[in-house]
This record gives structure tokens, C-alpha cells and sequence, in this order.
């Protein structure tokens, strides 16, 4: 177990980058914690896969240092590491038998076959496989063989990290829920520093304490599940994260108001000057009501999703999301829209105008 | 899925067709021939299992028998590991990809005829470049004289030949692992070795499998280049099943035994076709 | 022009894969099979387009029988869950290669190009191939395919299912708009719940090749007719329990109980199962019918904007689904409120009780 430090890192696949856009990971500076779970989320492309490399050792990056406990891992092998990882498609070795497979990382390191065996045992009964242990492997359903793939990392006592590249994309969706809470509780059990890449964002808030959002090969926001839902730090936070996301509309300031197309709003920000950049409101569609005055609005189409509505509207030609209880009755034709006000946020170039603390972009 | 059209039928029929034409038909006059004697004028005396009695009891049939398995069994334990060590070795990225894909399947398309007589002038002491260079450095090497020289030449000709077929299957195989599994062995500190053993092997199993196959079939029934290369000799040291097969029916024209020679010849083929087949199925299903 | 199935079964071997099945979808609005993996939806979906045929029965194209029609001469548009272009062509080509094997104008061609280019706004990628386009606009271009011609009928096998889930909500969005006013029959399948709410239409609630309850969306979802359905259109997973009612009082255990209403008060007393969906087992009391329940928590999930929380209560294992974020921990024990209001009573037979 360590804690994991990336320290400057930035990584681009061209021999020598000259501008920003060179960049597949522009610039990623934090600490995780020993025995933390955290998921890195983002659409693809975003940059997480190229991270998952540089921490398992694949690849090293073209800038910045990676420390594991302090002492620098950059340039080692994944092996030298100590890290587990499970693939998007499970690996498992076909020819043994699943106890063979559980045993084969502590076998290649010399382990003393009583000891495996207990190691063996101990794993298999956390992942709930017992009765699978002397089957082969090949003939196994996908969830069980990520369970191995994952067996094979939780075995070895020395594992720093063990990091996850999207493991349910072969699970049918009926299984799911139950491997992802399954792994939820293994890392309440291990605690072993857990890192999860996803582009889904209940595997990842369903996982993680700390989710690590990324877009454009930055990191946007590191928070808790809470934190980004309640104050997303960039727009393409807001907007990934919720469905339907948080809605996005470009404002003016007018005599140190927030302008919406002429409709004055309040909103918790500071107010700041756009200075030439883009200037947002964000709220999201849980906090936007219907009302009997207010921002005017043209209904255009309902969603009925079971427990609630969506009710989609046009504020000028912005579409805005609104959602509904299942009870509340659904306006037709032009209405009224309020947003509530410690909820909607002024964004600047993407960005949450009163951050605490800045990213620095290169 | 399950076809339940009749008219399915009809469009396997001129594959049905081809395949009597051109080998149940034959294959029908070579019974014909084996249970009988003629000495020519489309004559016929009925034999019975005289002729598989003599062939099968013969000391000419069980030397060639003998050959032809020794020199299977040598060309299939030189190729399959020799092929997959080089298919080991070969790039799985980059530029050096097709160019080492056609080097490699350039011998496969030289035909067996040429391949012989290619190979009979490459080692002539005299004038060959490997004949006169081996005696040069003081081996006295001269196959049309020697049985050692005369196998060994026609073995190391066959592998050159065809251990690129084992390769180009061998890589395919190779090819289609995932780079999730290498880096997996990575993770798990698996060896050089257990990477072979766990992970390549198991994945290259199936086109191994067909491999083997192809290279037992052909070796087995090999005519051309040793035909061309040494003709059976010298004596009868390279005389396989198939030379000394048609030395029965050609040169001595007896046709009787030589169709009853082919006969067990391909009921053995066969055999140990349907072994590998057996195998390779259990293997699939499993 | 409608499509009907009648009597329709498919047997493979020994196994039903279709179980004898009468079906109308009428065109204009989306026909939704909803049903879990091997629930049957594709192998439906098959036969009505004549992909596949049946061992029993007839399928009618606006009262014609086409059971034995090949699909070519069907007028049928077929999209897959995987991305299927021709590689080499452009998306133009692409689009308009369904109409190049009939005899239309080059003027006609070109004006429904547009039509379709426009509707999916595809316009700035005509040009381009493919493998240039990202997986949304991709699927985007094989929709457009299907679209061009004029077809009796779609089929939309999980179209989204191999999409981002943002993409998949963008897309979701514009779908019933796309097929408006078309005249098309449209089918499509689809495996997730809150999908087939969205869509709208109709929807036959699949399993195990058995059509549960084929209606209104709407009323599949807040009416179904047996357990099946119910649990079909159900995620997270529908809580059932064993209940009795006697004395006027549903109860659920011996010390949990609440007078029957609706259409509880009616039926006889007995032995019932009660089906709840998870978003009526809340977190926070709400209301005279809210039942206090207490368990404790076993798993937890949280999405954007709500916390699922599977608990157990008496042997009994329960999901609750909440709006926002709640920070159950595992092992906890907790309060949920059932809204007895929202229950679905099932006979032993699993129809529901009327």
C-alpha cells in the first residue's frame, strides 16, 4: 500500500509539443491517499486512459516525477511498481485451472505453496468464487472471470495500487450493480489504494470517495461524489455529471448584474466582468422551478422517467432541463421558470469564478 | 442458426458433384483395381485381399513405411518449434511487419519441382555452392553416394520449404493475443517462459493444431522434391511411400499392389488425420 | 399500415425461444420491447423483420401475410446495437447506398438526402468517412440509412446501448422527434427501463420469450398486470415482498402492519406478494401513508442526482432509491419510508390484484 504523489506530470505523444494542444495530459498535480478509492471519470479521450498508464507503468511521461511512499517510480517497470490491474476485457491464463490462476502472481514470486494456499482460499472466499476454485478458467461467464483478474491483484499482500480500466464493460447490465457493489465492499475489506477509470459516472460516485473529473486532458475537479454534484467546478462537470447535466447559459453582465438574455438573475458567485472570455450560469435542472412569474420559457417537450419528469423548455433558443416530481402537473405551452438562487453559479471560461484554489494550466 | 430450407440442398449439390468427380470416382477405380489382376487389355482376373495380404506382409513396403514415418516424424519435430521460435522472434509493430510476412512466404511459392531441382544443383560437390563449400572446408559430403548426406539434405530442403507455413500460422496466432494479457503477465511477474507457456501457447493451440496437420499430410505423402532431389536414393535409403509407390505402379506396372500399396497408404493418412481431428475438437469444445 | 404477429412461436431444438405470441404495433409511435439479456427481444425482433423465421405462426405487414417474404422484399430498415457502415464510402455515400439499387432521380435522391442530413444533423460530415466520426455520429449515419427510405417498418435493436451514456441521453432525446410523423411501424429494443419510459409509445414488457404485458407505455409502467411485467420495468430491481391481508390490514410481518387501501381494501384476505418500486421505499418520511421501516444497509450506489441503498430487513432484502446524495454507510442501520400509497399487490398466480 502507498500513497501515490503525481508530481507536474504532463505527457504527450509527439517527440517534441510545442503548444498546448501536443499535450494528451496537459498538466496533472495531486496526492492520493494510502488505501483511498478513487475513480478517474471523463468522456473518452479525455485523457484518464493515458494517466492509468503512466501509474501502472506502461508509460512514462514526457514531464513531472510520480512518487509512490516518497520514493520516485517514473521510470520503473509495472512489475518493479507493485501494482494490480484489471483490463477492460478480463485476462485470465485459459490453461489452469481459476486455484492456478489465483496462485500464478504468488508462484512467479517464489511463495511457499502452503502459504499460497491460504492466500488462495482467503481471496476466493472474499470474491465469493469457492465452489469455482478447481473449474477452468476458459469456460467462465465474464463477471466471473473479472472476478479472478481481480483475485489476482488482491492476493499478492504487496500490491501498492490496484486500478480498474472500465472492468464492467463486458458484464451484462443486470450484473452489474452487483459487482460494483461488490467492489465497493472488497475495498472497505482490503483497503487497498483502489484507482478506477470509467466513463460512467455511477460506477465511478459509487466506487469512490474522491472522483477525479477529467475533460481535455486536464483534471477539472477532484471532490467527493456530494461535492460535484452540488458544486461542480467547471461546466463540463456539471454537465457530465446528473442526468440530465446541469444547464449551461450564456449571461451578460448588465450594471454589475447577471443578465439572462434581459431577465436579471441572482446567483450565489461573486460577480465578476467577462474581461473577453465566455460567461455562464449553471444550475442544474433539480433546482429549476416552475413559477408564475419569472424567467418566461416555452415547454417543448416531457420526459417521463418512472419517478420523475424532465421537462424540457426553450429560454430564448437555450434549451433549458427542468425536473418535475412525478405528482407535480406538467405546464403546456409558455410558462415561467425561477432558479434557485444557492444553486445557480457563475461560471468564467468554464470555470466555478470563486474556486478556492486555482489549477494552473501549463 | 438453424436452416430449415430444403433448397439449401441444391446449392451444395456441384460440391457433391466435384468432389465425386474428382476423388470418390477415383478413388472407386483404385478399389477396383486392388481386388484384382490384369496384365493389360482391359483383362481382369479376380484376387480378392491377395494383394493387401502381399503389400502388407512385404519387407519393401514396411522399409518404405518405416522411412516415411521416420522422415514425418523428423520434419514435423524440426518445423513446429523451429517455426514458432520464429514467429517469436518476428516484429508484431512497425514497417518490419510485411517485409519479414513476404520473406517468409517466398519459398512457399516456389513450386516443389523447382524446389528439387534447385536444391540438387545447390548441392552438387562440383559445381553447388553448398555441395562445393561443404567439401571445401573438408566435409566430404556427396549425397548420391552417402544415405546420411541424402536424408539430412532432404530434410534440411523440406524445412527450408515449409517451416514458413508454420511461421505465417504460428504468428496469426501470435497476432490476435491482446496487449492486456502481456501486461497482465507483466503485473502478475510472470517469467519469459510462463508468458510462453500461459499465455502464447494456449493462444496459438488452434492454428498449432492445423498446422501439424498440414505438415503431417504433406510430409506423408511428399513426391516431387525427394523424387526430383535424390529419386529414391542412393539404393533405396530416401525411397518414401509415395516414390517406391509409383516405382510399383509405373515401373514395374503392377497395378494391383500398387493400388492396394495406396490404398492402406491412405487408410493410414486417414487414421491419423481423423487422430488429430479428434484432438483438436475435444480441444474446442472444452 | 400495421404489423401483426399471430400465434407466433419460435422453437430451437427443444428450447422455446419465442413462446406463442399476438401482437399489433401500429406505425406513427415507438413499439418498445423491453426485456433483460436473452429475454427474447432480438430473437422478436428478428422475425418481424424476416431475419429470422418462425417455427409457428404468421407475421402481417398491414394485413398481408409475409411469413415466408425474404427481408429484401420487405421494406425494412434495420439498425444494429454495433455501428455498421461501409468503411470505404463516405457518409454520404453511406447514406444514400440504400436508395442507389432502386430507379429514384438523382433530384429526388438528393432532396431526401437533404431532408434526412438535415434531421440528424449530420450536414458538416458528409464528406467524410466513418472512422472520422465519433461513436454518436456514427450511429448517427446508420440511422440516417435506415431513414432515407421510405421503409414499412424500423427495427432498433439497443441503437444507444455501445454509446457514452451522455451521447446515449443526447440521442434518446432526439429519437421520438426523428421518427415523428414518419408512418413508419417503429420497434425498438432495448434492455434499460428508464429508456423505454423515455421513449414514450408503447411497450411489450419481455421475459424469457413471453410477452408479460404489451400497452401504453405509461400505463405498463404504473399499471402492470402481472409480477413479470412489473419486475421487467423495473431498475434498480422492484421490491417484493410476502404479505397477508387479513382483518382489513396488509401485514408484513407480526408486527408490521397498515389498513388496506385502493385496491387492497377489496380483495379477499390471503396470502400476497407486494411490489413496490424502489423509489417509493424513501429515505426521508413523507406523508400519511409512509411506512417506517428499519434496516440495515448492505450496498450502496450513488448516480449524479440520486442514492440507490439496498438493505435488509426481517430475511427480507430491499432497495430504496432516493433524489440526491445521501450518505448511507454499509453495516448502518436506517430508516426508509415505504409509500404504502404506491404498492402493487400480486395473487399466487403473480396477476395483480384489480
Amino acid at each position: 500500500m502507498a500513497k501515490i504523489k503525481l508530481d507536474n506530470i504532463r505527457h504527450s505523444y509527439y517527440p517534441n509539443p510545442s503548444s498546448d494542444d501536443d499535450f494528451a495530459l496537459k498538466r496533472v498535480h495531486f496526492d492520493w491517499d494510502d488505501g483511498g478509492a478513487y475513480a478517474l471519470l471523463g468522456p473518452s479521450g479525455c485523457g484518464k486512459t493515458t494517466l492509468l498508464n503512466i501509474i501502472s507503468g506502461l508509460l512514462e511521461p514526457s514531464h513531472g516525477k510520480l512518487l509512490f511512499d516518497d520514493n520516485e517510480v517514473t521510470s520503473l517497470s509495472p512489475s518493479e511498481r507493485n501494482i494490480a490491474q484489471v483490463f477492460q476485457f478480463p485476462v485470465i491464463y485459459d490453461t489452469m485451472t481459476v486455484y492456478d490462476n489465483l496462485a500464478f502472481p504468488l508462484r512467479n514470486r517464489g511463495v511457499d505453496e502452503a502459504r499460497i494456499d491460504v492466500k488462495v482460499r482467503e481471496i476466493s472466499s472474499m470474491l465469493e468464487i469457492d465452489d469455482l476454485l478447481l473449474t477452468k478458467a476458459a469456460g467462465l461467464s465474464p463477471d466471473n472471470k473479472q472476478k479472478i483478474s481481480l483475485g489476482r491483484g488482491l492476493v499478492r499482500e504487496d500490491v501498492n495500487v490496484i486500478m480498474f480500466d472500465e472492468p464492467l464493460t463486458v458484464i451484462d447490465p443486470h450484473l452489474k450493480w452487483k459487482l460494483r457493489s461488490k467492489l465497493k465492499e472488497l475495498h472497505q475489506k482490503v483497503k487497498t489504494t483502489m484507482i478506477y477509470v470509467t466513463h460512467d459516472q455511477t460506477e465511478a460516485l459509487t466506487f469512490a470517495d474522491q472522483v477525479v473529473v477529467m475533460n481535455f486532458g486536464q483534471v477539472l475537479q477532484v471532490g467527493t461524489p456530494d461535492a460535484l454534484f452540488e458544486r461542480p467546478e467547471h461546466t463540463f462537470v456539471g454537465h457530465f455529471i446528473g442526468s440530465p447535466g446541469m444547464n449551461v447559459l450564456p449571461v451578460e453582465i448588465v450594471d454589475g448584474q447577471v443578465s439572462l438574455g434581459g431577465h436579471f438573475l441572482e446567483v450565489s458567485s461573486p460577480i465578476v466582468e467577462a474581461e473577453g472570455k465566455s460567461l455562464e450560469i449553471g444550475v442544474r435542472p433539480e433546482f429549476v422551478r416552475i413559477a408564475e412569474q419569472g424567467i418566461p420559457a416555452t415547454v417543448v417537450n416531457v420526459m417521463d422517467v418512472g419517478r420523475h419528469k424532465v421537462l424540457q423548455t426553450l429560454v430564448g433558443s437555450q434549451k433549458v432541463f427542468a425536473v418535475l416530481n412525478e405528482d407535480q402537473p406538467v405546464p403546456e405551452g409558455s410558462t415561467y421558470l425561477t432558479f434557485d438562487k444557492p444553486q445557480t453559479r457563475l461560471y468564467k471560461d468554464g470555470w466555478l469564478v470563486d474556486l478556492t484554489y486555482e489549477y494552473e494550466v501549463l | 442458426m438453424k436452416t430449415e430450407n430444403p433448397r439449401a440442398w441444391l446449392l451444395v449439390l456441384p460440391v457433391i458433384l466435384l468432389v465425386a468427380f474428382n476423388a470418390l470416382i477415383p478413388l472407386m477405380t483404385v478399389v477396383n483395381y486392388s481386388v484384382q489382376e490384369t496384365f493389360g487389355n482391359n483383362v481382369f482376373f479376380w484376387q480378392g485381399v491377395d494383394w493387401f495380404e502381399q503389400v502388407l506382409h512385404s519387407e519393401r513396403f514396411h522399409d518404405a513405411l518405416g522411412r516415411q514415418f521416420l522422415f514425418t516424424g523428423i520434419i514435423l519435430a524440426v518445423e513446429i518449434p523451429l517455426g514458432v521460435a520464429i514467429a517469436l522472434a518476428m516484429p508484431r509493430k512497425g514497417i518490419w511487419v510485411p517485409i519479414c510476412l513476404i520473406l517468409m512466404s517466398l519459398p512457399l511459392l516456389i513450386p516443389w519441382n523447382v524446389v528439387g531441382a534447385m536444391w540438387n544443383i545447390f548441392t552438387l560437390p562440383d559445381i553447388g555452392l553448398m555441395g562445393y563449400g561443404l567439401n571445401w572446408l573438408g566435409i566430404d559430403y556427396n549425397m548420391t553416394q552417402s544415405p546420411l548426406a541424402a536424408w539430412v539434405t532432404l530434410i534440411v530442403m523440406d524445412v527450408w520449404h515449409w517451416t514458413s507455413l508454420v511461421v505465417l500460422l504460428s504468428y496469426a496466432g501470435l497476432v490476435s493475443i491482446p496487449d492486456a494479457y502481456y501486461q497482465a503477465a507483466e503485473i502478475d511477474g510472470a517469467s519469459k517462459w510462463s508468458v510462453f507457456r500461459y499465455i502464447q501457447l494456449p493462444k496459438m493451440k488452434q492454428v498449432l493444431m492445423i498446422a501439424i496437420l498440414l505438415r503431417f499430410m504433406d510430409s506423408f505423402m511428399i513426391y516431387t522434391e525427394p523424387f526430383v532431389l535424390t529419386g529414391g536414393g542412393p539404393g533405396n535409403s530416401t525411397t518414401l511411400l509415395s516414390i517406391d509407390l509409383v516405382k510399383v505402379a509405373l515401373g514395374q506396372f503392377d497395378l494391383g499392389p500398387a493400388a492396394a500399396m495406396s490404398l492402406i497408404y491412405f487408410a493410414i493418412t486417414l487414421l491419423v488425420s481423423w487422430v488429430f481431428y479428434t484432438i483438436m475438437n475435444k480441444d474446442v469444445k472444452e | 399500415m400495421n404489423l401483426e404477429l399471430k400465434d407466433v412461436a419460435k422453437r430451437v431444438g427443444a428450447e422455446m425461444h419465442i413462446h406463442e405470441t399476438n401482437l399489433v404495433l401500429e406505425p406513427g409511435e415507438f413499439n418498445v420491447l423491453l426485456g433483460a439479456t436473452n429475454a427474447g427481444k432480438t430473437t422478436l425482433m428478428k422475425l418481424m423483420a424476416g431475419l429470422d423465421s418462425p417455427t409457428a405462426g404468421s407475421v402481417l405487414y398491414g394485413g398481408v401475410d409475409v411469413t415466408k417474404t425474404p427481408p429484401q422484399k420487405r421494406s425494412i430498415s434495420f439498425v444494429h446495437q454495433f455501428f455498421i457502415n461501409y468503411p470505404h464510402l463516405s457518409v454520404r455515400d453511406n447514406i444514400i447506398s440504400p436508395l442507389k439499387l432502386s430507379k429514384m432521380s438523382d433530384a429526388e435522391i438528393n432532396k431526401r438526402l437533404e431532408a434526412t442530413v438535415d434531421l440528424l444533423r449530420l450536414g458538416p460530415m458528409l464528406d467524410r468517412k466513418p472512422h472520422e466520426l465519433s461513436g454518436g455520429q456514427q450511429q448517427r449515419c446508420a440511422l440516417a440509412r435506415a431513414l432515407i427510405k421510405d421503409s414499412t417498418a424500423v427495427f432498433l435493436d439497443e441503437p444507444l446501448a455501445n454509446l457514452d451514456y451522455k451521447l446515449r441521453e443526447e440521442l434518446r432525446a432526439e429519437l421520438p422527434s426523428i421518427f415523428a410523423d414518419r408512418g413508419s411501424i417503429v420497434v425498438y429494443a432495448t434492455s434499460e427501463p428508464a429508456e423505454a419510459l423515455m421513449l414514450g409509445g408503447h411497450t411489450a414488457a419481455l421475459n424469457e420469450g413471453h410477452i408479460a404485458q404489451f400497452g401504453a407505455t405509461s400505463d405498463v409502467y404504473r399499471t402492470p398486470v402481472n409480477l413479470t411485467a412489473a419486475e421487467v420495468f423495473s431498475d434498480p430491481p422492484l421490491n417484493t415482498i410476502s404479505v397477508k391481508k387479513y382483518d382489513g390490514c396488509i401485514h408484513l410481518s407480526e408486527t408490521l402492519s397498515w389498513p388496506a387501501e385502493g385496491t387492497a381494501q377489496h380483495m379477499p384476505d390471503g396470502n400476497y406478494t407486494l411490489g413496490v418500486r424502489p423509489h417509493f421505499v424513501r429515505a426521508t418520511g413523507h406523508g400519511d401513508s409512509a411506512i417506517e421501516l428499519n434496516g440495515r444497509i448492505q450496498v450502496t450506489e450513488l448516480s449524479g442526482s440520486e442514492s440507490v441503498a439496498h438493505f435488509s430487513m426481517g430475511g427480507g432484502t430491499w432497495v430504496s432509491q432516493a433524489n440526491g446524495l445521501h450518505p448511507f454507510k454499509v453495516g448502518e442501520h436506517h430508516h426508509f419510508y415505504l409509500d404504502s400509497s404506491k404498492c402493487f399487490y400480486f395473487d399466487s398466480h403473480g396477476q395483480a390484484v384489480r
